[in-house]
C-alpha cells in the first residue's frame, strides 16, 4: 500500500457513516434560532386567518351574523360553511374513511370545533374581528362518556344515514363507528372457560395529546396568474397533503406544491389534514392572496388531534405454573365528533392487535368499538406506531395482574412467557409476524444491571417499616418489557387513503464527489439530515459530510408517505441504503474501466473500489465521481443518479427492556423518580447518541403521559386541560435522570438491519411508570388504579386503601 | 392569544400615574412585570384599554433593610428577593418562598408588589406577607396610607386597594425565630396544592409565638390566628402540631380543580403545614 494512502480505519472514520455518534447537523440553525418554520414564512400582501370557535359541545347553530366583523377596518373575509358549500368543501373526507366539517354545517359537535374562519390584514384584526362574529346557538344533550353514547338516543351524527354500514362494516348504533375484531374468539373464549387461572381487569387509558412545542399551521399562497398552488404547513406526510388538497380542490396535482419547512416537533399531532389548511388555501382562492393560519396553544389542545381514550377489557388465562393459554382484548375506543384517527386504511384501530406484547400466547381475540363522543376528533399515534402504546400499556398491566393473581414475581412471569430466540419469526395469535428477537438476554441484562433481586428486598423491608411506622414513603419498582411494531409498511396491506406505504429516496452524486438525497419523509427534529447521511456515507464512500439531506418539498423530493410512526428508518432509511448501492453498482463499472479490469475484479473498500488482490492499485469515489461527468464511457449514461421506492417486506419490530424504581409519599401523592434503566433494542444502530436523544425524549413524554398529562372534559363537554398550566409538559425540572443501554438484534429483512427507535421509550415507558405506581401499592392489595397517576389521585389509592389512618 | 387593543401609558411619576388612574377609572389598569395581567389580557379575560407601565415611575425600586424593618418597593422583582443577601440574612423566608414561585423566567418579570396586589388566591407572596404581618403603602388622589396585609384581601381579585390607589411598597418587621415556607405543587411554574408559611419564636423549649398563613386553600389568603394559637405556649409536640393543623383546616376553604377534590386539598394542607411547622422549630 502506498504511503499516502490513510489507514482504513481512518477512512473510515472521517465518512462518519453508520455506527458513529455524529453531531446533529440541524443543531447549528436550531441553537441559533436560525430554524425556518411555518410562521417564519412571510409573503407580500399576506393575510391572516383566525376561528371562531364552538364554545359548547354540541349544538344546533341556528345563524351566523358576519356583518359586524365584516364591518371592521382589515377584515377581508368571513368564510362559512355556506361558503364553502358551493366548493363542496364545507366537509372533507378523513384518514380513517369518516369525514370531517371544515366549518360548522348546521351544528356543532365538541368544544373549540371550527365555525367561522376571519381573513383581516394582520393577525391582531383577525382576532378581534373574531369576537365580532354573532353565532347563536341552541345547546344539545352532551355525550362525552362513550358507553353512554352507545346507550343513548341523542344521534351526534345526523349527517349519517341511519343503519347503513360505515367504512368499516356495519354500525350497531347511531353512535357508534365500526366494530374491528382479529383473532378467534370462540377458541379463545374456551381457552379462558376452561384454564387453571383466569384474572379479568379493565382499564382506562386516558385521552391526552402529542402538544408539540410549535403548533399546527399552514400558509397557501394561489397564483391565479400561473394557476399555482404554494402550501407550507406544519406536515408530517407533504405528498399526501398534496394528492388530498388536489383532490379536494380539483386543482391537478403537478399545479400544487407542498412544503414542509422545519418542524417543531410532530408525535402524531401533525400528520392529520385540519380544517385550518383547508381554510387557508379557500381563502387564499378566494382572495388571491396568500393567507396564513397559526393555531394558538389553546386551539392546539383542544381541537387538533388528541391521543389514546382507549377502555379496555382484558382476560388472560395461565396455568398455575404462570404459563399463559389465552388473551380476550375488548376496547370501546372514543373517536370524537368524527373518525379522524390517522391509521392504515385496513386498520381502524391500529397495530392494536400487537396486544400480546412479548409473549408466546396461543390464541388471543381482540375486537375493537369505535364509538361517537362530543370531544374533539382525532386519535393519532402519540409517539407510537398506530395504537402500540395502547397495545402495550395494556398487556404490561395484564400481566401485572396476573402476576398478582398468582401470587407470583412479575419479571418471573414475563421471563417464562417471553417468545423464545430460536422461536423467530413468530407469528402471534393475532396475525403478525414478528421479524427478529431475543428478549431473555435483554431482560437477564436489565434485571442484572438494576440488581433486580436486591430492589425487591429493598422493597419488602419498605413495606415492613412502613407497616411499623418507621416511614411514610413506599417503592415502587416498575417493569416493562415491549415489543413495538413499527415501518409501516407492506404496500399488500398497508395504505393511507389508497396510497401505498412505501417510502422513497433519490441520490444526485455532484461532479466533485458530494452529494444530495432527498426523501419522502419529513424530519420534525428525528435528526434526518444526519442519520440519513450516515446510511448513504457507509453505503457509497462519500463522506457524511459531504451529502445534503433535503425533504419536505414535494416539488423535489420524490414521493413518500412521510414520518410517523418510526417508519422513517425502516422504510426510507431502506430506499437510502438501496439507492446508494445502485450508486455503488454503477459506481464500480466506472471503477473498473478506469482501471482497466473487469467489473468483477474491482471491490468497494470504504471509499474506494479496488483492484482485487492490487489495494494499490484503487479509485475513489470522488475520482470515479468526477469520471461519471467528464468521461464518455463505453456503455454507462454519464451521470451518478438513483432513485429508490422500497416496499418493506414486513415491519420491524423493535423491542426493549425497562425497569423504573419510585418512591412514594403516601400523604402527599408525590412520587418520585429514583432511578430509571432503559434497554432498547432497535436492531442496527446508525448514530447512538441520537438513539439516546430519542429514548430521552420518549421516556420524557411517557413520564407526563402516565404522570398527569391528560385531555380531560367536564359533563359538559368543557376542555378542562387547556392551557399548560394545567395540562403537563414536563421541563428539565420534572424529568429524572435516564440510564440508557442496548443489545442489537438486527432485522433480518431490513438492508442494513435497523429497526426504528424514536418511539419505543414512549410504548415502553408509560407501562414502567404507571407500574411503579401501582407495583408500590400491590403489598396493600392494589391490583389496578388507572392513569395518570398525578398527585391527588396517587393520593386516592393510598386513601382508598386505607393507608391514611 | 391575542389581546384586545389597548393604548400603552409609561409615566415617569407617581402624580402621572394617579392622573392617567383618575382620568380613565375602571378603563385604566397599572401594570409592574406583566406575568398576571397580560395572560389575562391574551386570554381576553380582563380588556384594559389604558394599560399605564409602572417600570419608569421612580421611587418604586429597592430593597432597605434597616433598623429592624425590611422595606420592598412594589416592583422589586421575584428575581431580586432571591438575589439580595441583606434580605437572605435578615428575611430568609422571603427567599424560600421566592424560589418556589413560578419558573425563573416569571420571577425576572414579575414583582412582589404586583404579586401582593393581584389578588389572586394562588399567589404565594400574599400569605407569606400575612404571616409577616406586612403592612401594604398606598397611594393614591388623597395621598398616602397604609393598609395591614391581613386587612386587605377581601375576595379573589378583590382588595382594600382603591381603584385609583397604588401599591409603593411593601414593609415588616424583621422576623425572628425559625421559618418554613412549605408549598406542594405538581410541578415547576404552578401555583400551589396547598402552602404554608410559618414562623415560631422559641424560648427555652416553649413555643413562645407563632404566625401562619395558607395559600390557595381559599379565596383569599388565610392567617389563621388560632393555629397560631395552638402552638405557641407548647413544647410543639404532635399533639399541638395537630390542634394547630386543626385550627387551619377549620379557617380554609378549598375548592375542586384539576389539582384535586377538596378532600385531597384538605388533608395535604394538613400534611403541609405539619411540615412546615416541624422545619420551623427545627430552626427556631
Ligand atoms: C407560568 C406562571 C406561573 C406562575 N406561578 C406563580 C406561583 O407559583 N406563585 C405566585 O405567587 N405567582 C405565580 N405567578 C404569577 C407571577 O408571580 C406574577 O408575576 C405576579 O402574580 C404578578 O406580578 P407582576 O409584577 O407580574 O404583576 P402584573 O401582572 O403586572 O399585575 C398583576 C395585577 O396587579 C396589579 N398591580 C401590579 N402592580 C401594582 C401596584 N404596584 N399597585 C397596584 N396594583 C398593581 C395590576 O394592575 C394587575 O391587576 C405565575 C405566573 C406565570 C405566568
Amino acid at each position: 500500500m502506498n504511503d499516502m494512502t490513510p489507514d482504513r480505519d481512518d477512512r473510515s472514520a472521517n465518512l462518519k457513516g453508520m455506527g458513529c455518534s455524529r453531531k446533529r447537523v440541524e443543531d447549528v440553525r436550531f441553537t441559533q434560532g436560525k430554524g425556518n418554520y411555518v410562521d417564519d414564512v412571510k409573503l407580500p400582501g399576506m393575510l391572516h386567518g383566525d376561528f371562531v370557535r364552538s364554545p359548547y359541545a354540541h349544538a344546533r347553530i341556528k345563524s351566523i351574523n358576519t356583518e359586524a366583523a365584516m364591518a371592521l377596518d382589515g377584515v377581508v373575509a368571513v368564510l362559512t360553511a355556506e361558503d364553502l358549500a358551493p366548493l363542496s368543501l364545507h366537509w372533507m373526507p378523513t384518514l380513517a374513511g369518516d369525514k370531517q366539517m371544515v366549518l360548522a354545517d348546521g351544528k356543532v359537535l365538541f368544544q373549540g370545533q371550527e365555525v367561522a374562519f376571519v381573513v383581516a390584514r394582520d393577525r391582531y384584526v383577525a382576532a378581534d374581528a373574531v369576537e365580532l362574529v354573532e353565532v347563536d346557538y341552541e345547546e344539545l344533550p352532551v355525550l362525552v362518556d362513550p358507553f353512554e353514547a352507545l346507550q343513548s338516543d341523542v344521534v351526534l351524527r345526523e349527517d349519517l344515514e341511519p343503519g347503513a354500514d360505515g367504512a368499516h362494516g356495519p354500525r350497531k348504533h347511531h353512535n357508534h363507528i365500526f366494530l374491528w375484531e382479529a383473532g378467534d374468539e370462540e377458541a379463545t373464549n374456551q381457552v379462558l372457560d376452561e384454564a387453571e387461572v383466569v384474572t379479568e381487569e379493565t382499564m382506562y387509558y386516558h385521552r391526552t395529546h402529542p402538544c408539540p412545542l410549535e403548533t399546527c399551521g399552514s400558509v397557501a399562497s394561489m397564483d391565479k396568474v400561473n394557476g399555482k398552488l404554494t402550501l407550507w404547513g406544519t406536515f408530517q406526510a407533504p405528498h399526501v397533503v398534496r394528492t388530498v388538497a388536489s383532490l379536494l380542490s380539483g386543482i391537478e396535482e403537478h399545479n400544487i406544491r407542498v412544503i414542509s419547512p422545519d418542524i417543531g416537533g410532530g408525535f402524531g399531532n401533525k400528520v392529520g389534514v385540519y380544517p385550518g389548511y383547508v381554510c387557508s388555501i379557500v381563502a387564499s382562492i378566494v382572495t388571491g392572496k396568500p393567507v396564513k393560519w397559526i393555531e394558538d396553544r389553546m386551539e392546539n389542545l383542544m381541537s387538533t388531534a388528541f391521543a389514546r381514550d382507549y377502555w379496555m377489557t382484558g382476560r388472560i388465562s395461565a396455568t398455575k405454573e404462570g404459563k399463559i393459554t389465552g388473551l380476550h382484548c375488548h376496547v370501546t375506543a372514543d373517536h370524537g365528533a368524527f373518525d379522524a384517527c390517522a391509521d392504515p386504511t385496513k386498520y381502524p384501530a391500529g397495530f392494536m392487535n400487537i396486544c400480546t406484547g412479548s409473549y408466546d400466547i396461543p390464541v388471543a381475540y381482540l375486537g375493537v368499538d369505535g364509538v361517537y363522543t362530543n370531544k374533539a376528533p382525532g386519535g393519532v399515534s402519540y409517539r407510537c406506531s398506530f395504537r402500540v402504546t395502547e397495545a402495550v400499556y395494556f398487556i404490561e398491566r395484564m400481566i401485572e395482574v396476573l402476576a398478582i393473581e398468582l401470587n407470583m414475581d412479575a419479571a418471573e412471569l414475563r421471563r417464562i412467557n417471553f417468545i423464545k430466540k430460536e422461536q423467530f419469526p413468530y407469528t402471534a395469535a393475532l396475525g403478525w409476524e414478528y421479524d427478529s428477537g431475543d428478549y431473555h438476554t435483554a431482560w437477564d441484562k436489565a434485571l442484572k444491571t438494576v440488581e433486580y433481586d436486591a430492589l425487591r428486598r429493598e422493597q419488602a423491608e419498605r413495606v415492613e417499616a412502613f407497616k411499623r411506622g418507621e416511614t411514610r414513603k413506599l417503592m415502587g419498582i416498575g417493569l416493562s418489557f415491549f415489543t413495538e411494531i413499527v415501518g409501516a409498511g407492506p404496500v399488500k396491506n398497508c395504505d393511507i387513503l389508497g396510497m401505498g406505504m412505501f417510502d422513497s429516496c433519490e441520490i444526485r452524486i455532484h461532479p466533485t464527489g458530494s452529494a444530495i438525497a432527498r426523501l419522502g419523509t419529513i424530519s420534525q427534529g428525528q435528526g434526518h439530515a444526519t442519520t440519513f447521511a450516515q446510511i448513504l456515507a457507509s453505503e457509497t464512500g462519500i463522506p457524511a459530510d459531504s451529502i445534503t439531506i433535503e425533504e419536505g418539498d414535494t416539488d423535489t423530493a420524490p414521493y413518500g408517505l412521510g414520518t410517523y410512526g418510526s417508519r422513517s428508518t425502516p422504510v426510507a432509511g431502506a430506499a437510502t441504503a438501496l439507492a446508494g448501492r445502485k450508486i455503488r453498482a454503477k459506481a464500480q463499472m466506472i471503477a473498473a474501466y478506469l482501471l482497466e479490469v473487469h467489473d468483477d475484479d474491482v471491490e468497494f473498500d470504504v471509499d474506494r473500489f479496488v483492484v482485487k488482490g492490487a489495494p494499490e492499485r484503487f479509485k475513489t469515489m470522488k475520482d470515479i465521481a468526477y469520471a461519471a461527468y467528464n468521461q464518455a464511457i463505453p456503455g454507462v449514461e454519464p451521470g451518478l443518479e438513483a432513485v429508490s421506492y422500497y416496499d418493506p417486506p414486513n415491519m420491524t419490530y423493535p423491542f426493549g427492556a425497562y425497569v423504573c424504581v419510585m418512591d412514594i409519599d403516601v400523604d402527599t401523592g408525590v412520587p418520585e423518580i429514583r432511578r430509571f434503566y432503559a434497554l432498547d433494542d432497535c436492531g442496527t444502530r446508525i448514530n447512538p447518541m441520537i438513539i439516546e436523544g430519542q429514548v430521552h425524549g420518549g421516556l420524557t413524554e411517557a413520564l407526563a403521559v402516565a404522570l398527569g398529562q391528560e385531555i380531560a372534559y367536564d359533563d359538559l363537554g368543557n376542555v378542562k386541560t387547556g392551557t399548560l398550566m394545567d395540562f403537563f409538559l414536563p421541563t428539565a425540572w420534572e424529568t429524572p435522570n435516564y440510564e440508557t443501554d442496548h443489545t442489537v438484534t438486527p432485522s433480518p429483512h431490513h438492508p442494513i438491519g435497523a429497526k426504528g427507535v424514536g418511539e419505543s421509550p414512549h410504548v415502553g415507558g408509560v407501562p414502567c411508570f404507571s407500574n411503579a405506581v401501582q407495583d408500590a401499592f400491590r403489598a396493600f392489595g392494589l391490583r389496578h388504579t388507572q392513569m395518570p397517576h398525578d398527585h391527588w389521585r396517587i393520593w386516592k389509592t393510598a386513601n382508598d386503601l386505607g393507608l391514611h389512618g | 392569544m391575542i389581546p384586545a387593543a389597548f393604548e400603552y401609558h409609561r409615566p415617569a411619576d407617581m402624580a402621572g400615574v394617579i392622573a392617567l388612574l383618575e382620568e380613565h377609572g375602571d378603563d385604566a389598569r397599572v401594570m409592574a412585570g406583566g406575568h398576571s395581567l397580560i395572560p389575562m389580557m391574551k386570554l381576553r379575560m380582563a380588556e384594559i384599554p389604558h394599560l399605564i407601565d409602572l417600570q419608569d415611575v421612580a421611587g418604586l425600586k429597592g430593597i432597605a433593610v434597616a433598623e429592624g424593618r425590611v422595606t420592598l418597593g412594589a416592583m422589586v422583582t421575584q428575581h431580586e428577593l432571591i438575589q439580595h443577601q441583606g434580605l437572605a440574612n435578615t428575611a430568609p423566608i422571603l427567599r424560600e418562598a421566592a424560589l418556589v414561585i413560578a419558573d425563573p423566567q416569571v420571577r425576572y418579570m414579575g414583582t412582589v408588589g404586583g404579586n401582593v396586589a393581584n389578588g389572586d388566591p394562588g399567589n404565594d407572596m400574599p400569605g407569606l406577607m400575612q404571616c409577616l404581618d406586612a403592612e401594604f403603602t398606598l397611594v393614591g388622589p388623597d395621598g398616602q396610607r397604609t393598609v395591614a396585609a391581613r386587612d386587605f384581601y377581601e375576595a379573589a381579585y378583590m382588595t382594600e386597594r382603591e381603584d385609583e390607589e397604588v401599591l409603593t411598597a411593601i414593609s415588616f418587621a424583621a422576623p425572628s425565630g425559625g421559618y418554613a415556607y412549605e408549598k406542594q405543587k405538581r410541578k415547576i411554574g404552578d401555583y400551589a396544592t396547598a402552602a404554608a408559611a410559618v414562623i415560631l419564636q422559641k424560648d427555652g423549649g416553649t413555643c413562645a409565638a407563632a404566625s401562619i398563613a395558607m395559600t390557595n386553600l381559599s379565596d383569599v389568603p388565610v392567617w389563621s390566628d388560632a393555629a397560631g394559637e395552638a402552638l405557641t405556649g407548647t413544647s410543639v409536640d404532635a399533639a399541638a402540631v395537630s390542634a394547630a393543623v386543626q385550627a387551619v383546616l377549620d379557617d380554609i376553604d378549598p375548592v375542586e380543580d384539576n389539582r384535586g377534590p377538596v378532600a385531597f386539598k384538605r388533608h395535604v394542607a394538613g400534611i403541609i403545614l405539619t411540615r412546615a411547622i416541624q422545619r420551623a422549630w427545627g430552626r427556631a
